[in-house]
């Protein structure tokens, strides 16, 4: 059994911090860490890995700083991490990143019998990438799965949370399923795990090593383009009510809240 | 042609086509409403909502599976060659969406809440961007179909103005490798980033009990309960109540925050509110910074007493 996490690094939220002038977040001097929604991923095969001696490779893409948080991974289990890092990769949208990590996989070959991702990542927030390669890859997909229920000689079934039901689905691998926090507990890292993973290299390719043409890498390659970005709303006068005016900002919520229910389906 | 795609209808079906319409008229084209799903669908009484209805149903489309799906929805959009598509922010279209993409080798921007069209037919698709009240406007220069996942709720619906022409497609069957083994029906609950009133709650609220009130009220309003990470960590909510960089953005006509201070990650996930309802009890709490309305106040007591009002007048 070979699993592939994918894996994404992010700015720091817990220690983010809030322009004042502008309200946008200050990205510069965060520390990265792994999207926090793969560490649920990343549990979910680890958690294979005990119960049916899987093999786990974690690839990302991303700036070099992201070898620092895939070392994390090796450190609580992963047998083997990949990173993808050149400055032909900056500024890939969705699909590009997707085209990228997909060719990477051929290129590599790297094999896998089931391809674990988050549901998104916590600053892009598009979820789209898991998608998106497996589809380059001709994969099987679930998405939204909230509960891996088994896993069988050729196939896992797993439990899918969509709007209005809980489906149970059977899927032949390989295959990718995209996973919502509740599939997993993530461990923290043990002091002999670290130790470990300080022998352990994180393997590092650059688009020339993958053989990629710059035509469909990063910006260039990416069909989308940001062409505005704006704030909304800066500041709002805010009209307090305490003490004895409270009352009367009782009734002005209550209006507010009249205006618009109704005007909503359940 | 302005292409909408679903696997029901829905309002979410009718909102997009309001503003596929709207885009429509400003460039001269027409709107197209892919619809992919169970047999039992009825179209009646959206045709008229969209030029040109395109069905693809079959009795094994019941519960969306992505290959099936994919392979027929492909063909359609290479036979019908829309510029656009457009698909709801659901479970489905967070997941047709990406494959098309993939498929077609285009851009696609996720979680859209506006949209508009230039003069030169560019799909000008516009989204919070991280970390709170920054949007940005995203356009697919030289790839087609451009595409966009729209949050529900996002427009409102337009009247129907036309004799709709509705077309069947053959279908595809292929052989799955996913196979749906047992179904368990949900009671479909407001999800946060989808309802147009936000009743969130922090540790202001002091008990886990306490928070019935906010579920009450949101109840009363048709909205839904949010949570700030400390209450979802001490297990008061599970994590698809989190409004804040770690859990969800949210872009409600109407967020009420309740006994939340107002910690920069909470706040990332819901300036852009259109109204901010803040009830806190230490005035200087930063909450009241981001809020229209700022009630210095216990917020148990406080939703108490707005629910009470609300319950009181719909038993009038």
């Amino acid at each position: 059994m070979k699993i592939l996490v994918l894996a994404k690094q992010v700015p720091d939220t817990d220690k983010v911090k809030i322009d004042p002038l502008t309200g946008t977040m200050i990205r510069e001097g965060l520390d990265a860490v792994i999207n926090p929604l793969d560490l649920h991923a990343l549990e979910l095969a680890l958690c294979l890995k005990e119960t049916h001696r899987a093999q786990i490779t974690v690839l990302s893409m991303g700036p070099m700083s992201t070898e620092m948080v895939l070392r994390d991974t090796l450190a609580l289990g992963a047998d083997r991490a990949i990173l993808l890092s050149d400055s032909a990769f900056a500024g890939s949208d969705t699909w590009a990143t997707s085209y990228t990590l997909s060719e990477a996989v051929k290129k590599l070959n790297i094999e896998y019998d089931l391809v674990i991702c988050g549901e998104k990542a916590t600053d892009g927030e598009t979820g789209q990438v898991g998608v998106e390669f497996a589809v380059l890859l001709n994969l099987p997909v679930i998405t939204y799965v909230s509960r891996f229920v088994s896993l069988q000689n050729d196939s896992i079934v797993v439990e899918r949370t969509v709007e209005d039901a809980y489906e149970t689905w059977k899927v032949r691998l390989p295959a990718l399923i995209s996973v919502l926090r509740s599939v997993s507990e993530p461990r923290l890292p043990t002091l002999s795990g670290k130790k470990m993973s300080l022998s352990k290299k994180v393997e590092i390719y650059n688009a020339r090593d993958l053989g990629l043409k710059n035509n469909d890498l990063g910006l260039t390659g990416s069909p989308t383009r940001v062409v505005k970005v704006y704030n909304t709303k800066l500041s709002r006068n805010c009209q307090l009510y305490m003490g004895k005016d409270l009352n009367q900002g009782i009734q002005e919520v209550v209006k507010i809240l009249k205006n618009y229910k109704g005007s909503v389906r359940r | 042609m302005i292409g909408v795609v679903n696997n029901q209808i829905d309002k979410n079906t009718l909102e997009l086509l309001g503003k596929a319409n709207q885009m429509a008229v400003k460039i001269q084209t027409q709107v197209c409403l892919f619809i992919i799903g169970s047999k039992e669908l009825k179209v009646d009484h959206v045709k008229d909502y969209a030029d040109l209805t395109v069905l693809m149903l079959s009795e094994n489309f019941g519960r969306f599976s992505l290959y099936p799906f994919l392979i027929n929805l492909e063909k359609a959009i290479l036979k019908y060659r829309p510029s656009i598509l457009l698909s709801p922010a659901t479970t489905f279209g967070r997941t047709i969406m990406p494959a098309l993409a993939a498929r077609l080798r285009t851009g696609l921007t996720a979680d859209c809440t506006d949209l508009d069209v230039d003069d030169k037919g560019n799909l000008l698709q516009t989204r919070p961007a991280i970390g709170g009240n920054v949007m940005a406007t995203i356009i697919t220069p030289n790839h087609r179909p451009q595409m966009a996942t729209v949050r529900p709720r996002s427009f409102s619906v337009q009247p129907e103005k036309r004799e709709g022409r509705v077309r069947i497609e053959e279908i595809t069957e292929l052989e799955d490798s996913c196979e749906l083994i047992k179904i368990e029906k949900r009671e479909p609950s407001a999800q946060i980033d989808q309802a147009q009133i936000v009743v969130s709650v922090g540790k202001g609220l002091r008990r886990k009990e306490n928070t019935q009130i906010a579920e009450k009220l949101a109840q009363l309003v048709s909205g839904a309960v949010g949570a700030t990470r400390s209450v979802v960590d001490a297990k008061w909510f599970s994590h698809d109540h989190q409004v804040g960089l770690s859990g969800k953005t949210v872009k409600p006509k109407v967020y009420i925050a309740a006994g939340i201070s107002g910690a920069v990650q909470h706040i990332a996930g819901m300036q852009t509110s259109e109204i901010v309802i803040a009830i806190n009890k230490d005035r200087y709490a930063p909450i009241f910074k981001v809020a229209d309305i700022g009630l210095v106040a216990d917020a148990y007591s406080t939703l108490e007493q707005i629910v009470k009002i609300l319950e009181d007048e719909s038993d009038a």
